[in-house]
């Protein structure tokens, strides 16, 4: 099989769920009423994509992990595959160490987008879309509004949201991940969460009984 | 203007404990019992009388929704909570689910009582995995402390929480596709009839609702109808969360009451706009798929349901997107079509072919290789996406574009006229 870029890739030759992915996929499947296990289809195919990364550091759903869910939720491998390649987040090859999402859409576009992905680019050498640097840490992807868009302009790195983003901070931040940091995540200009600039200007009155 | 006495979401910034302590501080779960001891039909009465309409986007009243789950049923019944938040510019639900998520864990076992469910799936975007950590941390709190659970607040009824999440589609957020892939399916809408509310969740009797639709219900029982129905406007009553974003000066969430003035909304909060409001050239007031609003309209437009569709343009998520005199607003918007191509679940084709075709030359408008005509080939083909579809995606996509040339033909008249000029100096003359 071909990645999009050109770079092959293989698919592992067996999937089987550890111990820990086991536990996880049990307490998920109690979710749902009996009969219905294929509820948990998107949930187990996280957890899949969890375990690669735990195993290979690369977070992504080979097709064996999705013959796996199948075999454990009792589905067709079909209905596996066409869940897998529907949803965006299920990666179907390697992606690098960390997943840059960068958030185009227009509210993030309106911030300054352009320079988020600019500064994505020149820190990793990653030229298009979907491909992964050359010592493999970083992956870029764009991706669609993310939800957050009064902190625009959004860089997710795997889960997390980096928030108030310019080309500044997105070379400070991918520096921080190649030394091994993951700064905490949130507002990257020191606001609170999505509060204004300079702090909040409502619920300013109000006092609420001690938290004891 | 709203008081932050009449605020529903006090910890909308996360200033203070989001979990079971600090919301019983802010009066969240106080003597949730009394309020199902009412009965179900009151809480419904209550809700209607309220006037609250749904804050996912639509705006249907909610208690009149909740009123189609059958009275009696040999089938499980279900609420289901879309906390899918995709609309572009739209961030309010996140807040909720992060910073406040007892309310909308309490909201789930009133509504659901009401209409008589047995348990509430919360459909959580893929994208937000911090926030399902805290809300599942709330779920499980409410579990322990016997708010929900085989004897919820000691009512004697049974009611289940559960959180699901989704794994990146937009689509998600349209109800019937929420349904299928909660039963573990691609994101595909259902055809209505039938409806969710005699068939939906595994068939059974289900009503999909807003996250804040639900989060604002126990402070409308505990306050009464009559304290919703004093804030905000006859037939958009209450009070709603807004997000502002785009070129403001300091773009935010905030709580405030329907129809406040979209200028006075972001003077007030927001810092004003970038440059000036004179530096002002649209808004899109209610996330992407509203059609976007000249200045001309924003210096007056009050922000409500009734007010915004007056314009022809609506209030939807109430997610404002400012766009100053700086912005190319057809490149603005061709990026909202590429959107919709991206999101299209390709179940039907006007959307399927039209959104990848309206993107196509769109992103020609924005260059202006174009011819003038062009302009109302692209409108009509909108109307034919329009209202053709399963679901409301085809509509999304076609009024952005519908909006720009509504507001915007000039600019986009201009722009192929300059590229002709430049690509053929000669027949210029």
């Amino acid at each position: 099989m071909t990645a999009s870029n050109g770079s092959a890739f293989e698919q592992p030759a067996s999937f089987a769920f550890d111990a820990e992915s086991e536990a996880e996929i049990a307490k998920i499947v109690a979710r749902y009423p009996e009969g219905r296990q294929a509820s948990a289809v998107i949930p187990a195919l996280y957890i899949a994509q969890r375990q690669m990364k735990r195993q290979t550091g690369s977070a992504w759903v080979p097709v064996k992990a999705m013959d796996a869910v199948g075999a454990r939720l009792g589905m067709a491998p079909i209905r596996v595959y066409e869940v897998c390649t529907f949803y965006f987040m299920f990666n179907t090859k390697p992606v690098g160490t960390y997943h840059l999402q960068v958030c185009t859409t227009t509210p993030c576009w309106l911030r300054g987008s352009d320079q988020v992905t600019e500064a994505c680019r020149k820190a990793t050498g990653i030229k298009g879309w979907g491909e992964t640097s050359e010592d493999g840490v970083f992956t870029m992807t764009e991706v669609e509004c993310l939800g957050a868009c009064v902190n625009a302009p959004i860089l997710q790195v795997d889960d997390d949201f980096y928030e108030d983003m310019d080309a500044e901070k997105v070379t400070a931040l991918l520096a921080a991940l190649r030394r091994g940091e993951r700064p905490t995540p949130g507002s990257m200009a020191g606001r609170q969460t999505s509060a204004p600039d300079g702090g909040p200007t409502t619920l300013t009155s109000l006092n609420f009984a001690p938290e004891a | 203007m709203l008081q932050d006495k009449d605020r529903i979401f006090t910890n909308l910034y996360g200033q203070h404990d989001p979990f079971l302590k600090g919301a019983r501080s802010r009066g969240d779960w106080d003597n949730t019992a009394a309020i199902l001891a009412r009965g179900r039909d009151a809480i419904i009465q209550e809700m209607k009388d309220s006037g609250l309409r749904g804050r996912g986007g639509a705006g249907f009243p909610t208690g009149l929704k909740w009123s189609f789950m059958p009275k009696q049923s040999d089938r499980p019944c279900y609420l289901v909570v879309n906390a899918d938040e995709s609309e572009p510019g739209t961030c309010k639900d996140r807040d909720i689910l992060r910073h406040d998520p007892h309310k909308l864990v309490e909201g789930c076992l009133v509504a659901g009582f009401a209409m008589g469910a047995t348990a509430a799936y919360i459909y959580i975007r893929g994208e937000f995995y911090n926030e399902s950590l805290a809300l599942q941390h709330a779920i499980d709190e409410a579990y322990e402390a016997g708010l929900i659970g085989k004897n919820a607040c000691g009512s004697g009824y049974a009611y289940d929480v559960f959180l699901h999440r989704g794994a990146g589609a937009y689509i998600c957020g349209e109800e019937t596709a929420l349904i299928e892939s909660l039963e573990g399916k691609k994101g595909m809408p259902r055809m209505k009839p039938p409806f969710p509310a005699g068939v939906g969740l595994y068939g059974c009797p289900s009503t999909v609702n807003n996250v804040e639709s639900i989060a604002v219900a126990p402070t409308i029982l505990r306050r009464g109808a009559s304290w919703f129905t004093g804030l905000g406007r006859q037939n958009n009553t209450g009070q709603k969360l807004f997000c502002i974003s785009g070129h403001v000066n300091k773009p935010c969430n905030v709580e405030e009451e329907l129809g406040i003035p979209l200028k006075e909304l972001i003077e007030k909060y927001a810092g004003g706009v970038r440059g000036g409001w004179d530096n002002l050239l649209a808004i899109i007031p209610g996330g992407a798929s509203v059609p976007l609003l000249p200045k001309s309209i924003c210096d007056e437009v009050l922000m409500d349901f009734d007010s915004l569709r007056a314009v022809r343009s609506g209030l939807g998520t109430a997610a404002v997107i400012v766009m100053d005199k700086s912005t190319d607003v057809i490149k603005a918007i061709a990026r909202l079509s590429k959107f919709y191509m991206h999101e299209s679940c390709g179940q039907c084709t006007p959307c399927r072919e039209g959104t990848g075709w309206m993107w196509r030359v769109m992103t020609r408008m924005v260059e202006g290789r174009a011819t003038p005509d062009e302009i109302d080939t692209l409108e009509q083909v909108t109307r034919q996406v329009e209202g053709h579809t399963i679901c409301a995606l085809g509509d999304a996509a076609a009024w952005p574009i519908q909006g720009l040339i509504r507001h915007f033909r000039p600019v986009m008249e201009e722009r192929i006229a300059s590229y002709r000029k430049r690509s053929m100096p000669m027949a210029a003359e």
